[in-house]
């Protein structure tokens, strides 16, 4: 029995319950993500981070929660009202959304009901979290548009750039797992990683291209130029305050909860436990699969902080040139390849038509990679390119300058003091 | 990956090896031909496994022994010199070091010290001499802590301490009397007004002449 047919059976009342279930993990884990992000960065800055409010600082994000609440909660004479408070709430409810379909356990006793912890299993269900993703884009452009004020209407507008188009590699990325597993349910998904090897093994470059645009889908740092605090003063949701800005917080920190769950269960296995551990899903009469998915999760959490934790913020045209240029190509021809392989193996070719095939994509990519070298090296060559002169006045290129000016600065002509 | 030094060849050929800051007599324009370009690589990451580095950096450093001082419960010494709230300090028999010259109150650049001097009287002996600073005032939301106070004293009345938690909630509050920037009275000290030591002149009290009080300095 697979998870869609025990989900079939599930009373209404269970169904409720999980859906209670899905919201409380994802605000808990909000929570403990905000707390956790900040410890773990603070440590690999050699400082303590928050450790005031409860023991060991824990409930820190829920007084920021509190304080946030009590705060006066502004909305500016310029802003298109209705708009400026639904779009917060589509934000947060798309974010919620997604995590509807992430199979957190194998199949478990719930109150007495057979049943697995997952609210729904549809046939559709890694489209579906896409789906969902893309209408939280909605939030960030409505907010950035109404709120009446230039800086979030840029901001909004380069977020949803950035979430638009790296959601393009990240769809591209999830292709070569529809291929192997031959299913887009996530449940279906897991099953079928059971039988081989992870995907993330499996189809590692899919995964890699995944684990990057999945950062740049969710805005967060290298790629977090949009909201870049020190730089545009927060991006589509400077005007936002109190209850309104929480929610996108909540939103924020649910999507990097919700794509790390949904690359745990594509990519890592799901629920079940890392090989040669299987016998531990069957303790705590198959909980225990809950745990497994848990730190599967926090690890993909993990490797956000220290991603924000190591590397600098992108300018906003490399970011760009990444996600069209490279991911969205490079995924492309991987779907290519894996596709190739798949009808090689399921039209059971002889093994040699395989290594030919394999051997083939090597030789071409080791051309590509060769070829893309000799052009740097050819650009690295020329500092200053030969251009015709504009029609219109410009400085001087420093290839034309003839004289240069060599002041000396202790000279008894230069300066106040002399 | 590189940048360009410029360099006149004069320079270059005085010194191969050494790079030298152009030192020009006065202003002139250098043609560009006579100048030499020296191309310096800037270290930078080579390889993926280089740039990956960056990553085993912050990994390596959660496990470090972190910086952070728990300040309001952990305190740590500040440095020696460390300029902290000021003191107004006592001869070893008790009389105030302070004259009320003002001249503390004259190199302020803050103006932040307000002094009043008076006389000595037979009764009512305070410092040493003549003149005693019977009004003292340093205005906390001012001062700078620069020092300039301490520099001018001539009787090393005015030091400063260490002590660096002045915060308070009240402007008032922050401007410390005479009372409050007093020394304390160690041990073999009187507290003034007192009679100076006998025999002894204000003099004899500058050249350190005096260690402790004198048993008839005490009043009754």
């Amino acid at each position: 029995m697979n998870n869609a047919q025990l989900l079939l059976d599930d009373p209404g009342w269970i169904i409720t319950l999980k859906a209670v279930i899905v919201f409380a993990v994802c605000v808990v884990l909000t929570i403990m993500s905000v707390w956790g992000e900040r410890r773990i960065v603070a440590r690999m800055q050699m400082r303590v981070g928050p450790n005031r409010v409860g023991k060991f600082g824990l409930i820190q994000a829920l007084a920021d929660g509190v304080k946030l609440a009590l705060k006066e909660d502004l909305i500016p004479a310029a802003a298109d009202k209705v708009v400026f408070i639904i779009a917060p709430v589509i934000s947060v409810t798309a974010a919620f959304m997604a995590f509807a379909v992430m199979p957190m356990t194998g199949p478990v006793n719930f109150f007495g009901e057979e049943t697995v912890m997952q609210l729904t299993d549809l046939p559709v269900g890694v489209l579906y979290v896409l789906a969902t993703a893309s209408v939280g884009v909605y939030g960030i452009v409505l907010a950035g548009w109404s709120s009446g004020s230039t800086y979030p209407l840029l901001g909004g507008l380069r977020s949803s750039a950035q979430v638009v188009s790296y959601e393009i590699a990240m769809g591209l990325s999830l292709v070569s797992v529809f291929i192997y597993s031959g299913s887009m349910s996530t449940s279906s998904i897991v099953a079928a990683q059971q039988s081989t090897w992870w995907y993330g093994l499996v189809l590692f470059p899919s995964f890699v291209i995944y684990a990057i645009s999945m950062v740049g889908e969710t805005n967060r740092a290298p790629f977090d130029l949009a909201e870049a605090e020190g730089e545009l003063v927060g991006g589509f949701h400077t005007e936002y305050s109190s209850l309104k800005f929480a929610l996108f917080f909540l939103a924020e920190y649910i999507n990097i909860i919700a794509v790390s769950a949904l690359a745990t269960t594509l990519f890592l296995g799901g629920y079940h436990a890392i090989p040669g551990l299987g016998f531990t899903e069957q303790w705590l009469g198959g909980w225990f699969t809950l745990v497994w998915f848990f730190l599967k999760v926090i690890f993909f959490f993990f490797v956000f902080v220290w991603l924000r934790g190591t590397l600098p913020r992108l300018r906003y045209d490399q970011f760009m040139q990444f996600g069209w240029k490279v991911l969205i190509p490079v995924s492309l021809l991987w779907i290519l390849v894996v596709a190739t392989l798949r009808l090689i193996s399921t039209t059971s070719q002889s093994r040699v038509t395989t290594f030919i095939f394999a051997g083939v994509v090597v030789l071409i990519v080791m051309g590509i990679s060769t070829a893309v070298d000799a052009s740097k090296r050819k650009r690295a060559a020329h500092v200053y390119p030969e251009a015709a002169a504009p029609s219109f006045a410009v400085p001087s290129l420093p290839s034309e300058i003839t004289t240069i000016n060599v002041s000396n600065s202790v000279s008894d002509k230069g300066g106040d003091r002399g | 990956m590189f940048q360009i030094v410029f360099q006149t060849r004069e320079a270059i050929v005085a010194d191969q090896n050494e790079f030298q800051p152009l030192v020009n007599k006065e202003n002139k324009d250098v043609d560009i031909t006579s100048v030499a370009y020296e191309k310096v690589d800037q270290p930078g990451p080579k390889s993926l496994l280089k740039q990956a580095q960056g990553f085993w950096v912050t990994f390596i450093t959660m496990f470090k022994k972190v910086n952070t001082v728990q300040y309001p419960e952990v305190k740590e010494p500040t440095a020696e010199r460390f300029h902290g709230r000021h003191q107004l300090n006592r001869h070893p028999d008790g009389l105030e070091k302070c004259i009320g010259c003002e001249l503390c109150a004259w190199a302020c650049p803050a103006d932040a010290i307000y002094v009043e001097g008076a006389d000595n009287t037979p009764d009512n002996q305070m410092s040493p001499g003549e003149r005693y600073g019977k009004v003292y005032q340093i205005n906390y939301l001012r001062c700078v802590f620069c020092g300039l106070c301490i520099e001018a004293c001539p009787t090393r009345a005015l030091t400063m301490t260490n002590e660096y938690e002045l915060a308070d909630s009240t402007r008032s509050k922050l401007i410390f009397e005479k009372d409050d920037l007093l020394g304390p009275l160690r041990a073999g000290m009187l507290p003034p007004p007192h009679p100076m030591y006998p025999g002894m002149t204000d003099t004899n009290y500058y050249n350190g002449d005096v260690k402790e009080a004198h048993p008839s300095q005490e009043q009754k």
